[in-house]
């Protein structure tokens, strides 16, 4: 691997006095395998790399990157984000980030195991991933993809004002598609395991979810349209936490794009609700202890029993709104440092989904959504994706349900959440996924 | 950095290819190939009332991929030197294991036609030039309307030059220039906020702002967002509707589309698996996926394989005529691809991908359409979908879309997703206008890899979709 920390060096030693300069760069190794018919449809080994380069000059900033650490492109990478300086409007607040003393928490986020795996034994895992969920069910009459893949990321940040640091993460996950058929009727599933080494990851329960997940649903009807108590599966409640994440950020509130930009200290949400971004988690697939910035990260409370306490800050906003950064700088090497969330998750109550359910005289399980990103307007709050699942009828699950849309708004869901379970599991997102019960959603079916 | 290497032979040396091409084929193998990329990017930003960044990208390496059987070996570097070629190549063939031997590849180059008669090389053109437009897309649209809360305008060009080199002998290029522009508006009212976008992009050169003036596209974009400030809340349940001129290539997209790429239907993952030659659709449905219109945003004179783009026809008078392929797929079946090989980038494998997807044109009067509806939806934006090829549901969202009452357009509604089954939406629709028009430039997502597709539609009504919304 080459020496990020060098090469970021060596750039900012580059910069001229009237300036300062930032310094992100990225070094990746990743292996995918993918299993068809118990032969590997696909074997990628990869390495990747990258640069992204900020220069900032009386409160304006230029940009460059480029996908490679050769010398000669660096030079003029830095040359490029110098020339685009100029056309900037200068802004007081633009400046790159400098140390503000928190001290990185010590994360265990790489292990040798995965960096010594022997392809052999990734190859074997994706195969057997694909036997088992063969094994499992007669009605599993075709498996679209059953892969293996894993990554080591490195980076660093580096700049002139006297940020230096780096991370290093490994991560690894199973997951298979699998499609269950009877007469004529066709439904699908997915499963999936994830970790920092192969050790930690399940096949069987990788293998074991998929298929439930697509046999339940056969025999789906549409359903009638109806305002209805919902259940928020795991993995579609981590969705949901993701755009309301993305309605706490900074920029959008000091843009006038965030619902929630005059309600700090508010009650804005139901108050079984506390919400925290703590990517210092190891438990979380995001986790991590520098920004995109290089500043520590830390944990942050945003909503607490409800009221609004904070948004989530890199730099340049936390400057402009009178504060500090809150070390969540998010970006790839493609991009400046924006900002975001970056290991969401609600505080999990007690009870398991089963019991959440069997509260629920009239409702439905939602176990899948889509177009989370055509029918969700994050900036007006109207919320309206596909949905399928299962009716919840007299507290217990009845007939599988398909083509219809759960519909209403981002601020009414905060408030009508009922109840969060206490089956909390972190997902290969940014947030964690648990039970959420929600009342009076409109879903608009036959 | 304007300056851009203009060698007309491509990015590397033939023999170099020829070499890689050898070091690939080691341990054996059917088929391989050498994708060369060199991509340089420029954008600029205009934010909350000024210019936020100007931001340059290069990035330019070699894929490399080994087919032995059913198996792909497949490796990237960033690394074009003959070292960094030999290892990639190394690691490729590492999924070959039958011991091949020694195989010759002597490479033809075909001198394929250059896609993209750019006028104007976005590279040219100096960087405050575009930073000018940006400025007149803010002015305009917050001299619209005092509701007007926010601007966001972004300009950004691209140009790709590739390079493929395959054992079959083939050895071609392309140099593929993309210019896009777009205007997003924030509009504030006593009933919160709402959102407008408008965007334009072609595969051409700056002439692009010949035939498109960036301050229209900021009214329109500043326009919808005001109009929807007094939107009502979106119905609920199944209704006709009707999707404007341009609006609803994205339906196809997701409807259909997905559902015929050849990969898909070799897995049975999708609906119409099996079905070429059967009716699928009203007998006047004919849907076109084209890589050759010219200028369009997901046009290109070869894909990301070496073949050339084509006019392809995918239903005929709603009968299923072919699938959309790719080198793997085509060779299987012992047929030719039809220029579908698409990736997003040299450290991407290919896979089957559409192009610019098109409803041809029907003969119906678009105002006859609504006037002929008594209640319904018009949706004259669409705002992309996702669908689920394997069952056919598929969703769309609405942008700006319009209550339709007694055969008139009344009141605008909230945003919200629309839901379908493809093969009985292709069944259902009762009307196609002649109209026809080009939509919005849209990144087509799969697998992870995104690339850029256009669409088009005539006005169109479909007699029965699900409106999600919240309405009683």
């Amino acid at each position: 691997m080459p020496e990020l920390l060098d090469i970021a060096d060596r750039i900012v030693g580059w910069a001229n006095d009237d300036e300062h300069v930032e310094v992100y760069a990225v070094h990746e190794r990743e292996t995918e395998v993918r299993a068809y018919e118990q032969q590997v449809e696909s074997l990628t080994v990869a390495e990747s790399q990258g640069i992204g380069i900020r220069v900032v000059r009386d409160g304006r900033q230029g940009f460059a990157h480029a996908g490679t650490l050769d010398l000669d492109v660096l030079a003029e990478t830095l040359a490029e984000a110098r020339d685009n300086v100029a056309f900037a409007t200068p802004d007081e607040w633009c400046a790159v980030a400098e140390p503000d003393g928190v001290v990185p928490i010590e994360l265990d986020l790489h292990r040798a195991a995965l960096a010594d795996h022997p392809t052999e034994a990734k190859i074997a895992a994706a195969l057997e991933l694909e036997r088992l969920v063969a094994d499992i069910d007669p009605r599993i009459v075709g498996i679209e993809s059953a892969e293996y893949v894993d990554t080591i990321a490195e980076s660093a940040v580096v700049t002139t004002t006297g940020i230096r640091s780096t991370s290093r993460e490994t991560g690894c996950y199973l997951s298979v598609y699998v499609l269950a058929g009877e007469g004529d009727e066709t439904q699908t599933g997915f499963g999936f395991s994830i970790g920092r080494e192969p050790g930690d990851l399940d096949p069987e329960r990788a293998a074991a979810e998929a298929v439930e997940r697509a046999t339940r649903l056969l025999g789906a009807v549409k359903p009638e349209s109806a305002r209805l108590t919902v259940v928020l599966d795991p993995w579609v409640s981590a969705q949901f936490l993701g755009i309301v994440g993305s309605t706490l950020n900074g920029e959008s509130v000091l843009k006038g794009r965030s619902l929630f930009a005059d309600r700090l200290g508010e009650e804005v949400a139901a108050p079984l609700l506390t919400l925290i971004d703590d990517p210092t988690d190891t438990a979380a697939f995001t986790a991590t202890a520098a920004d995109g910035e290089g500043l520590a990260t830390r944990r942050n409370v945003l909503l607490e029993n409800g009221r609004l306490l904070r948004f989530v800050h890199n730099s340049y906003t936390g400057r402009r709104s009178g504060g500090a950064s809150t070390g969540s700088a998010v970006r790839g090497y493609a991009s400046t440092p924006g900002v975001g969330i970056q290991a969401l998750t609600l505080v999990p109550g007690t009870r398991t989904q089963a019991e959440m359910v069997a509260d629920v005289d009239d409702g439905l399980l939602v176990q899948g959504v889509s177009g989370l990103h055509s029918g969700v307007n994050p900036v007006s709050g109207d919320f309206s994706t596909g949905a399928e699942g299962l009716r919840i009828r007299g507290g217990e699950l009845a007939e599988p349900v398909r083509e219809f849309t759960i519909a209403s708004t981002i601020q009414k869901m905060l408030q009508d959440v009922s109840e969060v379970g206490g089956d909390l599991e972190w997902l290969p997102m940014h947030a964690a996924g648990v039970s959420l019960v929600i009342g009076d959603v409109t879903v608009s079916g036959a | 950095m304007t300056s851009i290497d203009d060698r007309p032979q491509g990015l590397l040396d033939p023999s170099l290819l020829q070499d890689t091409l050898h070091t690939a084929l080691r341990n054996g193998g059917d088929f391989a190939e050498v994708f060369v990329e060199d991509r340089r990017s420029m954008s600029a930003l205009f934010d909350d009332g000024r210019v936020e960044e100007l931001t340059g990208g290069r990035s330019r390496g070699a894929g490399i991929r080994v087919v032995v059987g059913e198996t792909t070996g497949f490796a990237h570097t960033a690394d074009l030197s003959p070292e960094g070629l030999r290892s990639a190549a190394r690691a490729a063939s590492a999924a070959a294991s039958g011991g091949g031997g020694d195989r010759t590849v002597s490479l033809d180059d075909d001198r394929s036609p250059r896609s993209s008669a750019v006028a104007v090389l976005p590279a040219d053109v100096p960087k405050a030039r575009k930073v000018a437009l940006l400025e007149d897309a803010d002015r305009v649209a917050r001299a619209e309307h005092d509701a007007i809360r926010q601007v966001t305008a972004r300009y950004a060009d691209s140009r790709r030059r590739i390079q493929i080199a395959n054992s079959d002998g083939l050895l071609t290029g392309d140099d593929q220039v993309r210019t896009s522009f777009s205007v997003s508006c924030v509009a504030s009212g006593d009933g919160g906020m709402q959102t407008g976008r408008e965007s334009v992009g072609h595969t051409v050169g700056f002439e692009l702002f010949d035939r498109v003036d960036v301050a229209d596209l900021a009214r329109r974009a500043a326009r919808r967002a005001i109009t929807k400030l007094d939107a009502v809340p979106a119905p609920s349940g199944e209704m006709p509707v009707v999707v404007g001129p341009g609006g609803g290539g994205v339906l196809f997209h997701e409807a259909c589309g997905h559902g015929l790429e050849a990969d898909l239907i070799a897995k049975s993952a999708s609906v119409f698996a099996g079905r070429r030659g059967e009716v699928v659709a009203a007998p006047f449905v004919t849907l076109v996926d084209d890589g050759t219109m010219a200028g369009e945003w997901g046009c290109y004179a070869i894909d990301d394989e070496g073949r050339p783009a084509a006019h392809n026809v995918l239903i005929e008078d709603g009968v299923l005529t072919d699938y959309m392929w790719d080198h793997l797929r085509a060779r299987k079946e012992g047929r030719d691809s039809s220029g579908n090989g698409r990736r997003q980038s040299y450290q991407h494998l290919p896979m089957v991908r559409m192009t610019n997807t098109y409803l041809a044109a029907g003969d119906a009067d678009p105002d006859e359409i609504v006037a002929d509806t008594e209640w319904g939806v018009y949706v004259a934006q669409l705002g992309g979908g996702q669908v689920n090829t394997a069952t056919g549901d598929f969703v769309f969202g609405m942008t700006e879309a319009y209550l339709i009452e007694n055969g008139r357009i009344t009141a605008p509604i909230r945003e919200g997703n629309l839901i379908g089954n493809g093969p009985d939406v292709l069944r259902d629709i009762d009307a196609i206008a002649g109209d026809f028009a080009m939509g919005s430039p849209g990144t087509c997502g799969k697998d992870g890899q995104g690339v850029p597709v256009g669409d088009g539609t005539p006005t169109l009504r479909v007699t029965r979709l699900t409106v999600g919304g919240t309405a009683a």
